[in-house]
């Protein structure tokens, strides 16, 4: 039986616990991503205002970025428990910050000089020229940044199954510990089925998001 | 002169780290109602000049007034707001519709929807915009198209002044032509006083009411009307900058109606071709305007009048080209030189004749 590559039998008698982990997966996701976000947008933006400040907060987030997931979540361990859904998240979230904050401020710096020249010389005050000018012209790059987030948060979250949580990552786990390729395939064809279908979407609400630079590609 | 509405007294600017200042100690009073053209080489301070009118750069020292209120005590925000700013690469909104980029001035000092729907319809009508156009976005239009939303948009608060640095200028030749023809009829409906910078002389001849050529340094070399700058150029710096060709700019400032023209030789239709002839002689040419109680019927040379007896209005040819009072000298010169007769016949509404130009007329003119 063992022998088999993927036992469909299994697979149908076990669906309900397939979703439950399916939607873990999603939530541990979408929990890191969203926190993630309300991190990185302020810093974002105060990184594309303030230059000076924009150094300082890549050093830190790229150090967060570079230490080893697993070393990560070992390290807060003892500071808030070492099988708690809090350390996990902390390990997710830190992960994403660089990501958005980079697409962020490349985002804002790639709106034109000249539009923003006008917005000045027309009256808008700083502050209206970043939320109506720059803000909605910086969308698409934050979107981008956050879909490549959010497809990096959904392959770390199978990680978290090692300190007890990890979603679809727990087949990943138990089928490489008992040898069992239905759980493995479970696990990592509908994780990466998740990150696809999450990419998708936030595609389409970045299209829906821009319209008029969708008017430009059909003119193009 | 009218009342003045811009003023910059000693103004200067040095930007950090360069060494000479970007202006030095300009003064430049301007009227209003009046289209100012600031020109000169790269360098030379124009855009700098311009942009401290609406503080989009901040003079080092000096004074300046617009309509009497001091604009370095005054909030820059609500300063820009009141005056209208048009950029060569225009900056409309990409993430905006038409309607919405022609809107934003009025909307940012607080007008409500129906009034800023009036103004756009107003402002479609004065630039013969396509109604359809207002709910595209601005990288569906052609560049002329944008250039003219870009001038709408800054008119839109209906600001008694205009600021425009080279707005024409990335544009193709043919549509820059339009674009500054259209310029001008609105100009003349509108009386905004402008300020306009350009690198183009003769963009600045056929906008300008003055001129004013800078050196580097923001030195202003000569400030006056452009027939006096192309008739009198202030020093070697202005007469170099005008560039060759200054006798045949200054035509194209000079109207028919301007100058005197010779009545030409003429009959009325049915008197005997020998009259015509006489009157042929007289002006030592071969041929005879046939006009009838003041209307110009055509032309007829000597070998048709020597074949009749009376001048028959049917052997009339029409003139190929005319020109009216209205004309400039240069269009009327582009006649003389692609005519057969050798002559621009200068006619007013209805075919009314008025008489005839001729070369040495028009190169007394160039002279003078």
């Amino acid at each position: 039986m063992i022998n088999e590559l993927f036992r469909w039998d299994w697979f149908f008698d076990h669906l309900p616990d397939i979703w439950e982990l399916t939607l873990e997966h999603l939530r541990l996701t979408a929990i890191a991503v969203v926190i993630g976000f309300a991190i990185s947008f302020p810093l974002g933006v105060l990184a594309y205002r303030h230059r000076r400040t924009y150094g300082p907060i890549t050093a830190v987030t790229g150090i967060l970025y570079t230490i080893p997931s697993l070393a990560l979540f070992m390290m807060l361990g003892p500071v808030t428990g070492t099988l708690s859904v809090t350390t996990a998240e902390i390990g997710l979230v830190s992960y994403t910050l660089l990501i958005i904050i980079r697409n962020t401020v490349a985002g804002f710096r790639g709106v034109p000089e000249d539009v923003k020249e006008a917005a000045r010389g027309m009256g808008y005050t700083a502050r209206q020229s970043l939320w109506k000018v720059e803000l909605p012209l910086a969308v698409p790059a934050i979107v981008a940044g956050v879909r490549i987030a959010t497809v990096t948060t959904i392959g770390l979250v199978t990680v978290t199954s090692l300190i007890g949580h990890g979603g679809l990552g727990i087949y990943i786990l138990q089928g490489l510990s008992r040898l069992d390729s239905t759980l493995t395939l479970t696990g990592a064809v509908l994780s990466m089925f998740l990150a696809v279908s999450a990419d998708r979407i936030l595609v389409i609400v970045e299209r829906r998001s821009t319209p008029w630079a969708q008017t430009r590609a059909r003119a193009s | 002169m009218a009342d003045v509405m811009i003023s910059l007294k000693n103004v200067s600017k040095r930007f950090e780290g360069t060494s000479g200042a970007a202006v030095e100690d300009l003064s430049l009073d301007i009227s209003k109602g009046e289209t100012v053209v600031l020109v000169g080489p790269s360098g030379c301070g124009k855009t700098t000049t311009m942009k401290m009118i609406n503080r989009l750069v901040e003079p080092t020292s000096g004074s300046i007034t617009v309509d009497g209120t001091d604009v370095l005590h005054q909030d820059p925000v609500q300063l820009r707001r009141g005056i209208g700013y048009v950029i060569q690469s225009i900056g409309l909104m990409p993430h905006r519709n038409i309607a919405d980029n022609i809107g934003m001035v009025p909307r940012l000092i607080g007008w409500d929807n129906a009034r800023i729907k009036e103004r756009i319809n107003e402002l479609v009508e004065i630039f013969q915009l396509e109604t359809e156009m207002l709910s595209r976005y601005p990288s569906e239009l052609s560049g002329g198209q944008r250039q003219r939303v870009g001038v709408a948009r800054a008119l839109a608060a209906d600001p008694p002044v205009m600021l425009m640095d080279e707005p024409f200028a990335a544009v193709d030749p043919i549509v820059r032509e339009r674009l500054q023809d259209q310029f001008l009829e609105i100009q003349a409906r509108l009386r905004k006083t402008i300020v306009f910078v350009t690198h183009d002389i003769d963009e600045a001849v056929k906008l300008a009411d003055r001129i004013a050529i800078l050196n580097v340094g923001g030195v202003i070399e000569q400030y006056a009307t452009p027939e006096e700058i192309l008739r009198e150029p202030a020093n070697d710096f202005v007469r170099s900058f005008v560039g060759r060709e200054r006798g045949l700019k200054r035509l194209a400032l000079i109207k028919v109606a301007d100058i005197e023209t010779e009545l030409g030789p003429l009959v009325a239709p049915q008197v005997p071709t020998s009259r015509a002839i006489a009157e042929m002689d007289g002006y030592g040419l071969d041929w005879v305007s046939i006009v009838d109680d003041g209307e110009l019927l055509g032309w007829i040379d000597r070998a048709t009048a020597e074949r009749s007896t009376t001048v028959d209005p049917a052997e009339a040819r029409p003139f190929s080209a005319y020109v009216t009072a209205e004309s400039s000298l240069r269009e009327a010169l582009e006649a003389i030189a692609t005519s057969r007769t050798q002559v621009a016949v200068v006619v007013t509404k209805g075919q009314r004749y008025r008489g005839i130009l001729t070369l040495e007329r028009i190169s007394k003119e160039i002279i003078s």
